[in-house]
This record gives structure tokens, sequence and C-alpha cells, in this order.
């Protein structure tokens, strides 16, 4: 790990408007000493992607209970990569079935946070797994 | 200061001796497995309760009969020995067929009411075609982008005999249209009908925000509903206040009580600033609270509910008539409760739930299925969900006697806590200048959004227990349960019969009913007449509501 403070993205895409978690994990996250930008609700995977790349962040998390995680996830993966943003880590917090899980993360998600994580594993998993920069 | 019964010194003297000769030499042997006990609300609750907690509790001003005001033991006299409540399972998703195959399962099986659920598009009010319903079409709900869906939607179900609740919001003014347009093809007659529209704009704002016009229109549209409701379908709730999406963001059993009924209050201020009488429009608006996990948290708010509002009514509004005096509400059960990690406990969760809204006097209520943690419900998990109301209602004898827990020193003296804690809240947001201004401050946002975080490190540091999460895990989940797919030809589907619908009408009859509309939006004029009149040529939901953004423009939430 470097000194530099981990940079976090939490985006809420899709048309859902329940942000509870995601308005939580901005908090724990900045809590425990990470900078924390939260787009708001109703972003595209563009705006997303455009935003982690304006705000040069070291991973996205994605919040989504809608059921439009097969659609919406993997686009974001892939639009990050297409900006060049390769160690940028996604993750995601949701409703997210057991069937879709192993599909997502061969897509590209690193990790998928299911209802009843506490936000200190969380926390814990993006210290260790965000790329160190130099 | 009203009289206020007080405790005889004997009574007092009686409490302090229990203390020091009972409990004292107990807690010194054996202290309390914890140093402060709370509810799920993070409310300290006392050891014990006595007559000296309830000395400002009188019982023909406070909690009186059942039937007669301030209606803290129910609105009904009889309670559920007269009638039941109706048992009314919030269902959708997928196409319009599979919905409406889900209803007639439902009725089949002894419901006897129905609520619809939408996707997320038709929340938003846009088409299944439009780039933005991507991914979502038929996923939390039923997908509805025209009156063709609507028509598949009701087909086979009486409109003038089943009561349909709508759990739609930003675009409801719309979907009342379709709703009247279907039961008229039917041939019913729009006084006869019966049911809800949410229709509850303000709670959209505060916690489940699935808005689309900035907050002023979007309070005249519900006017528009409320005046056009009275004039011509007088049977119909045009709104259903509702705390329990609030809940559900976070907020506490009291700040959903408080801030719930401050909408009401804030719809019964709006509706008689449009020159509307209270003793007719406002009977017809009903409420909506969650049933949580604290039992008798829940069962005070649900009383302290009616309480305040016949209060309010009187008090503020010089209301007269019993009608309008009264507070009736649906429950549905928590569903921010209900667990992934060992599903089945869910069905235990929400059994007592229920109970503690059927111990509330509720109107109606929906018992969430204990797979609602992972995706919708299937069948079977609707079934069970169903048979635990009516367990509740046919086996457990708490329907025998109304009101049974009335006259409780603990569920009184947290009655009287919630009311006197809500009329707190009353005050801070009238300072405000009324609820839209304190919305737009930020105001309840920002309550609910600590309350929710308190929570959750609550729920972290181990002080709030969540049974199979942060007690009594398991490592292997042995889960295993069937789960609802919606599968992706849902869109297609629909996408067929969106485009069927724009082929067959007249396109002329469409731009004409929408032009219309627009003025008759931009004039403050009532715009249901128009929206029926657009909804019968088969304009789109995504359409009408473009008419309107084009009209009121669009609501961007502040950051808070």
């Amino acid at each position: 790990m470097t000194d530099r403070k981990i940079r976090v993205l939490v985006a809420k895409p899709g048309l859902d408007g329940h942000d509870r978690g995601a308005k939580i994990i901005a908090r724990a996250l900045r809590d425990a000493g990470m900078e924390v930008i939260y787009t708001g609700l109703r972003q595209t995977p563009e705006m997303i992607a455009a935003a982690a790349l304006q705000e040069d962040v070291d991973a996205v998390g994605v919040s989504i209970l809608s059921g439009a995680h097969n659609t919406l996830c993997p686009r974001i993966v892939e639009l990050l990569r297409a900006r060049g943003m390769d160690d940028c880590l996604v993750v995601v917090g949701g409703i997210i079935p057991q069937e879709d899980i192993a599909r997502l993360k061969e897509q590209g998600v690193a990790e998928i946070f299911l209802p009843g994580t506490s936000t200190d594993d969380i926390v814990k998993f993006l210290r260790h797994n965000v790329q160190p920069r130099t | 200061m009203p009289e206020t019964k007080e405790l005889t010194s004997a009574e007092r003297v009686s409490v302090e001796r229990w203390e020091q000769e009972t409990l004292d030499p107990v807690l010194r042997k054996r202290p309390e497995r914890k140093r402060g006990f709370e509810t799920v609300s993070l409310d300290e609750v006392n050891r014990l309760y006595t007559p000296a907690d309830v000395t400002d509790v009188d019982y023909e001003r406070d909690i009186s009969f059942p039937g007669e005001f301030p209606y803290t033991r129910g609105i009904h006299p009889t309670g559920y020995r007269g009638k039941l409540w109706t048992m009314r399972q919030f269902a959708g998703f997928g196409t319009p067929e599979e919905t409406n195959a889900r209803f007639k399962y439902l009725l089949e099986h002894g419901q006897t009411g129905l609520s619809v659920a939408y996707d997320l598009p038709t929340l938003m009010g846009y088409d299944a075609d439009s780039p933005l319903s991507e991914g979502e079409v038929g996923k939390c709900g039923v997908a509805v982008s025209s009156l063709a869906d609507m028509e598949v939607l009701f087909d086979g179900i009486p409109l003038e005999e089943v009561t349909v609740s709508q759990t739609i919001n930003a675009p409801a003014s719309i979907l009342l249209a379709m709703y009247l347009v279907v039961a008229e093809k039917q041939g019913a007659d729009f006084r006869k009908i019966s049911g809800t529209l949410q229709n509850d704009i303000l709670k959209e704002y505060i916690a489940q925000k699935e808005w689309i016009y900035p907050i002023r229109p979007a309070m005249k549209l519900v006017v528009d509903t409320f005046e056009f409701c009275t004039r011509h379908v007088p049977k119909y709730n045009p709104i259903s206040v509702s705390g329990y999406h609030i809940r559900e963001a976070g907020a506490t059993a009291l700040q959903e009580l408080a801030f719930t009924l401050r909408d009401g209050i804030e719809y019964v201020e709006w509706g008689v600033r449009a020159g509307l009488d209270i003793e007719e429009f406002v009977p017809r608006l009903s409420f909506f609270f969650n049933a949580h996990n604290d039992f008798f948290e829940e069962i005070a708010k649900y009383r302290a509910a009616r309480r305040i509002w016949s209060r309010v009514m009187r008090e503020r509004f010089g209301a007269k008539s019993e009608r309008t005096l009264q507070l009736r509400f649906h429950t549905q059960t928590a569903g921010v409760s209900l667990t992934v990690q060992q599903p089945l406990n869910n069905i235990v969760r929400v059994a007592i739930q229920a109970l503690a809204g059927v111990l509330g006097g509720t109107q109606s209520l929906h018992t969430d299925a204990y797979d609602e943690a992972l995706a919708l419900p299937t069948d079977q998990a609707a079934l069970i969900a169903l048979r635990t109301q009516q367990i509740i209602a046919e086996e457990t004898g708490v329907v025998n006697t109304v009101d049974p827990l009335g006259g409780s020193y603990f569920l009184e003296s947290l009655t009287k806590k919630m009311e006197d804690g809500a009329f707190d809240y009353f005050e801070k947001i009238d300072a405000m200048g009324g609820m839209v201004e304190a919305i737009e401050k930020g105001f309840p946002q920002r309550e609910i959004q600590e309350s929710a975080y308190q929570y959750q490190k609550a729920v972290e540091r181990g002080d709030q227990t969540i049974v199979g999460v942060n007690k009594f895990q398991m490592e292997e989940e042995q889960s295993g349960i069937p789960i609802l797919v919606i599968n992706e030809a849902v869109r297609e589907h629909q996408l067929q019969r969106l485009e069927e619908a724009r082929a067959r009408r007249d396109n002329g009859a469409v731009a004409n009913a929408l032009e219309k509309l627009k003025s008759a939006a931009a004039a403050g004029d009532n715009t249901m007449p128009t929206t029926i009149e657009a909804v019968r040529a088969y304009a789109t939901l995504g359409e009408i509501c473009d008419a309107l953004r084009d009209v009121y423009g669009l609501y961007e939430e502040p950051a808070f």
C-alpha cells in the first residue's frame, strides 16, 4: 500500500432509486479514510465510466438491487477497460442471485457483496485488492 | 392543561419498594445481560412499566373505546369480529399475461384484494423501448407501457367487484386513467369502483426517489386526482400516504410515523387550497405503514397514528365527521428485515411482523415472501406468505377481541411517547414552512440517512442482532431455495405489443390529445380529463410523461 488515499466511486446505475445501501457504503468508506465520490441516482454505464476516469478512482462500487445487474455491470467493466482503466477494481453490492455471481466475476467484477455484508469487510477487501500506485 | 390521573402515593411507594426489596438484591447477584435494552429504532426500553409510566394517559381522553375519538383502539367498534383485514398481496412481474395469471392464482387461494407492482420503467414514466429501460423491463414488477398492456393485466378480473391497489407514484394519474378506461371497457360504473392509488409523491423525494417532475407540479398532479376522484370515482382512494418506504430507507419507527403523517397534513393543506372540502376528500386518504421487527414499538406506532390523525384533523382542520377523523391503513411487513442468509427464517420474521400489524388494527395487509431478499417471489413462496395471514386470522385467536393489548402499561406508555415525538417533528417541519419546504431543505432525507447509518453501525457492533447474519451464522448455507427468474424474452414480448399498439392507433388523435394535455397542464387546469383522453387514444405512458416533462421540467436532487 502507498500513502495515497484510496479513491472510490460509489455508483448507482439503472432506474432504481433505493440508495440506502449506496449512501451507507459511501459514508463507511469515508469514515475508513478513503476518498469517496457518489454519482447520485440513475447513472448510465457511460456516465459511470466517464466519472471514474475523470475522478481517477482506484475502485468503482456499484449498488444495484433491481435485477438489471447482468445488463449493466459487465458494461461498466467493459467501458472502464476501454478507457484504459485496467487496474480499476469493480465491486458490486446488492441483490444478486447465486447463479449470476460466477458469470459476473468472469466478466470482470472483482467481488460481489450480498445483503448482510458488514461495511468492515468491504473496507478490508478494498484495502487488500486495490492496486498500489507508484 | 387537561386533567391527568395522578399516581397515588401508595402506587409510587410500591414501585420504589419493589426496586429496593426485590430487584436490587437480584441485580447485585446477577446483573442483566446487557447494560441497555433498545428497540430496532435504537430507542431505550425500561425494565418494567407500571401505572407510574402512564399517569399522563387518561382512558377517556387518550385511549377511549374502539370506534370513538381518538380511535386509539381502532376505528371499528367490533374490531376484526365484524370484518377481517383485507389480505392484499403485492404482485407483479414480467409481462401483463404473467402477472394476470399470478393475480388469478392468488384470488383462487383466498386472497381478497389485488395489489399491482409495476416495473421500474413504468414507475419512472418510460416505455419498454426507451434506452433507459434496458435490462429493467418486467424485472421489479409488471411492465405497462400503454392501455394495451393494462387491458391484458386485468383481463377476466371484474374491476367493479375486486378492489385493486396500484403502487405507482410519479406517473400515478396516468395509470389511474388507464385503470379507469379498462373498467369503462368492462362496462363498470366509475361510481362503484373502489381501490387505491399509491400516488404519494412526497415520500418519493424523501425516501424511495422514483420521481419525475419537480415537487410543486408533482403535487398539483396529486391534487388533480383528489379532485377528479371526489367528483367521479367517489369510492376510490386516490392516495396511500406511505411510511413504508421511509422506514425501508432507514427511518426509525418514530420518523416513519411523523414524516408520513406530516405528509398527510401537507396533502390535506394542498387539497384545501385547491378548494376541496375536507369532509369530502379526506375520508378517501388512506395510509400505508411498515411492520418491522420490534413488536411493541410497531403496535404503538399504529395506535399512535390513529390518535394523532384524529386530533390533527379535529384541531388543525376543524374536521367533524367520523370518516374524516379516522385513519385507515394498509401494512406491509419489512422487506428490509429479510435476510439472504438462511432464507426460511424469513417466514418466522414475516409472521411476527404481520401479527404486529394485526394487533395494531390494520385494514389490509401484505406479508412478504421468504425469498424476497433474493428475487421476486415464486408461486410457492407467495402462497406461504398468504397462508401466514390466514393462520393469524383463523388459528391464533388474536382476532377474537378488540385491541387486545390496550391498557398494557408498556404499550400505552410507548403509544404516548410516539405521539409526543411525532408532534415534536410536526413543530419542526411547520417552522420550516411545511413538508415541501422541509424536503427542499433536505431535512427528512438527512434524518433518515443518519438513522440508517446508526442502525448499520449497531448491527456491526453486535448491539442489534440479525439471526443468521451477525449471530447463529452457518458456514455452509443450506439455502438452495428456488428463485423466480425473469427472462429477457419479456422485453421482446413487450416491445412487440407496444409496436402493435402504435401501428393500430390513430396518430392524429394521439397528437391532438397530447397537445390538449400540455395546454391543460400549462394553464393549471385539472389534467385528469385530458390524460384519460390521451390514454383512450393509446398514447403511451412515455409519450404522456414526455408531454408533462415538456411543461413541468425534471426534478434534480440536490446533494445532501
